[in-house]
């Protein structure tokens, strides 16, 4: 019977197909590009190879170096905080209270909404100068902040829509928690642990591999955040919020510098791939698996 | 007079509006060993757990060692648990494991070290303080769990069905070593089990419990002989005391003349408080059923419809003429010559034979067993 197998393949086909045309060939293209000082007007056949000049041309450009600085800036406060605040949530969460399924879809809510363009959208009326934020200041006698109009405050503001979207995270450390035996907290209990002991004693270890995951999807996700900086300060100002996406993106389509463009992606992309590399690394000194095969006890 | 080290007083617990403990008074002395014993559901963990601390009573008063621990914190209770599933920490060794409520008390290093390398030492699990407890064996695991426990030096032992986990073979090998630990430690402990063997085996005092109530309280061998009910004849022994049902003929001062399927007899009975005509339930156990040599002592007669040979002894399945009961259960020697299908006759012995009330309650005490107390159960 040959027909199972080729109706198998067929049914696979559309991925197949969507995943070659829309992700495998632009990687690579992307690649080939970055090596040209391919422009986006003109005929592609006009790009002449160029070898890595796009990329040492990157150590001179103070306005990449400034993106640079803004990203890990972005990335190192919102990842900890994110991570923080999701977990802490998570533990209140936790407990078993009346109604506590209505709070926790609540609370998840925002992630819902929070990667969208509609509510980045929102969050500039609320930061804006005459926005909900100041008025709400004023009302209890406090002058208007100029949030979108500096660095640093600008910044804040889409931290904050970063942070606001914790409910993700959220929910993956939750899971993580209910996986925690409940006689380990009855044995520390008896044993006299406080709250706060078994906290740090027992919950934070045997999380160990969900805080892994959920430290790996948010650093990727935090370098190519878009969204919000893109609608609410446009990288300004003085590109202050001027995140590496943000530059990407206009190199390409703002200057058509669709070459020079294609490095910076791929600048990008080893930043990411070196931070996933060096966390995996990491593992082994403090991600805790109950269930590995191998562990003699210890290292 | 001591004081008791563990004493309920008419303790109860109502979950969601289910009352799963219904007044349970019980003392256990110091040195102890108390077995609760119970089908699943009948309360016996939840009792522990009102012990340890882990649940509050609905109403009622706990006390351990002479204080009243009712509503007390369970750290502040004096006493140590070891759970079903071991509750090991799995991310610290053996050795922080057994250490871990030291630490927490903020004892000094050296005094941490030397009671867990003691602990370790009583438990043969020195060449494991190294380990997690992912790489231990099930009765490993046991032993660091009981190591965690005995470190503390309670007032009292909790142990919840610490056994349930293990194979059977591995299963008989500890509750030797939690006996044999008993005795070398010769702590207050208390033991839930749903097995009736171990709490035979292991008890000095067993607890019957069944939906939230005590049944009853004894040794061993005093539930084993004189059941006070018929609940406790059935759950304690196995195989299971074989009923008949019958009604009595006649009561005399020291016998009950009952009229059964088959036959009359006369039940030697010592303080038996029953009128003629009353439904009871005539209860043997199956070592005290024997085969008939003569038709004259015969009792009963049925056919053989199963044959388990165990090797040391043999139990068969009886069916009795004319009767759609339950098969009677006899246990025979290992090299009894038996076949299925076999007529046979039986011979009961009616000095070791039991009777129960329409209620369950027992009717007298057999001869045999009426001057057996405690006391002489215990060298």
């Amino acid at each position: 019977m040959y027909s199972n197998k080729w109706i198998g393949s067929l049914y696979i086909t559309p991925f197949v197909i969507g995943f070659l045309l829309f992700t495998a060939f632009p990687f690579v293209a992307s690649f080939v590009l970055s090596l040209t000082d391919a422009r986006l007007q003109d005929q592609l056949g006009a790009a002449n190879f160029v070898g890595l000049s796009n990329y040492t041309e990157m150590a001179a450009d103070s306005t990449f170096r400034q993106s640079l600085g803004v990203t890990f800036a972005y990335v190192f406060i919102t990842v900890p905080l994110k991570l923080a605040f999701a977990l802490f949530i998570a533990v209140v969460l936790n407990f078993k209270l009346k109604g506590i399924g209505l709070f926790r879809t609540a609370f998840y809510l925002p992630s819902i909404l929070g990667g969208s363009v509609a509510i980045a959208v929102v969050w500039r009326f609320v930061f804006a100068g005459d926005g909900l934020l100041n008025q709400a200041l004023a009302g209890i006698g406090i002058g208007g902040v100029n949030w979108l109009g500096e660095p640093t405050t600008a910044m804040f503001s889409i931290v904050l829509l970063r942070l606001w979207q914790f409910g993700s995270a959220m929910v993956v450390f939750l899971a993580g928690l209910k996986a925690i035996p409940e006689d380990l907290y009855e044995a520390a209990d008896l044993d006299g642990a406080s709250r706060l002991k078994q906290f740090f004693m027992i919950t934070l270890p045997l999380l160990t591999p969900v805080l892994f995951f959920n430290f790996i999807m948010q650093i990727v996700q935090a370098f190519q955040e878009f969204n919000g900086p893109y609608i609410i300060t446009a990288g300004g100002p003085l590109k202050s919020s001027y995140l590496l996406p943000l530059m990407i993106y206009e190199e390409a389509f703002k200057y058509f510098n669709l070459g020079y463009s294609s490095a910076l992606s791929w600048v990008l992309f080893i930043i990411i791939a070196v931070f996933t590399a060096v966390a995996f690394w990491s593992q082994k000194h403090w991600v805790f698996y109950a269930q590995d095969r191998d562990d003699k006890g210890g290292h | 007079m001591s004081v008791d080290s563990v004493r309920l007083t008419d303790v109860r617990k109502t979950f969601n509006g289910h009352e799963v403990i219904k007044g349970v008074s019980l003392e256990v002395k110091k040195g102890e060993l108390v077995v609760f014993v119970g089908p699943s559901g009948c309360g016996k963990s939840t009792l522990l757990r009102l012990i340890a601390g882990l649940e509050t009573p609905t109403s009622g008063q706990i006390d351990i060692a002479g204080r009243d621990v009712t509503y007390a914190h369970p750290s502040k209770r004096g006493v140590a648990m070891v759970f079903q599933s071991y509750a090991l920490y799995p991310h610290m060794t053996v050795f922080d494991n057994i250490a871990f409520a030291l630490k927490i008390q903020g004892l000094p290093k050296a005094e941490i070290e030397h009671k867990v390398n003691a602990a370790a030492e009583t438990l043969q699990l020195t060449h494991l303080l190294k380990r997690r407890p992912k790489a231990l064996s099930g009765g490993q695991r046991q032993r660091v769990a009981i190591g965690r426990a005995i470190v503390r030096q309670p007032d009292v032992f909790l142990f919840d069905e610490p056994l349930s986990n293990l194979d059977a073979a591995l299963r008989g090998q500890m509750r030797v070593e939690i006996a044999r630990l008993h005795t070398k430690l010769n702590a207050t402990s208390v033991y839930v089990t749903h097995d009736q063997v171990e709490a035979m085996t292991l008890a000095d005092k067993i607890v019957v419990l069944n939906a939230g109530r005590i049944e009853q309280v004894g040794s061993p061998l005093d539930l084993y002989r004189k059941p006070a009910n018929l609940f406790v004849a059935g759950f304690i022994g196995s195989p299971r005391m074989n009923t008949i049902k019958a009604r009595v003929r006649e009561v005399s001062s020291d016998a009950v003349g009952l009229d059964l399927p088959q036959t009359i007899l006369s039940v030697p009975r010592v303080g038996a408080q029953v009128a003629a005509g009353a439904n009871v339930t005539f209860g043997v156990r199956p070592e005290n059923l024997h085969l008939a040599a003569t038709d004259e002592e015969a009792h009963l007669s049925g056919y053989v419809i199963l044959i388990e040979r165990l090797g040391g002894e043999t139990f068969a399945y009886v069916t009795l003429k004319d009767s759609e009961g339950e098969p009677l259960i006899m246990k025979l020697d290992g090299e009894a010559a038996l076949y299925n299908h076999q007529e046979v006759r039986l011979k009961i012995d009616l000095n070791r034979a039991h009777l129960f009330a329409e209620d369950g309650q027992a009717i007298g005490v057999s001869p045999d067993f009426a001057d057996k107390t405690d006391e002489s159960v215990h060298v």
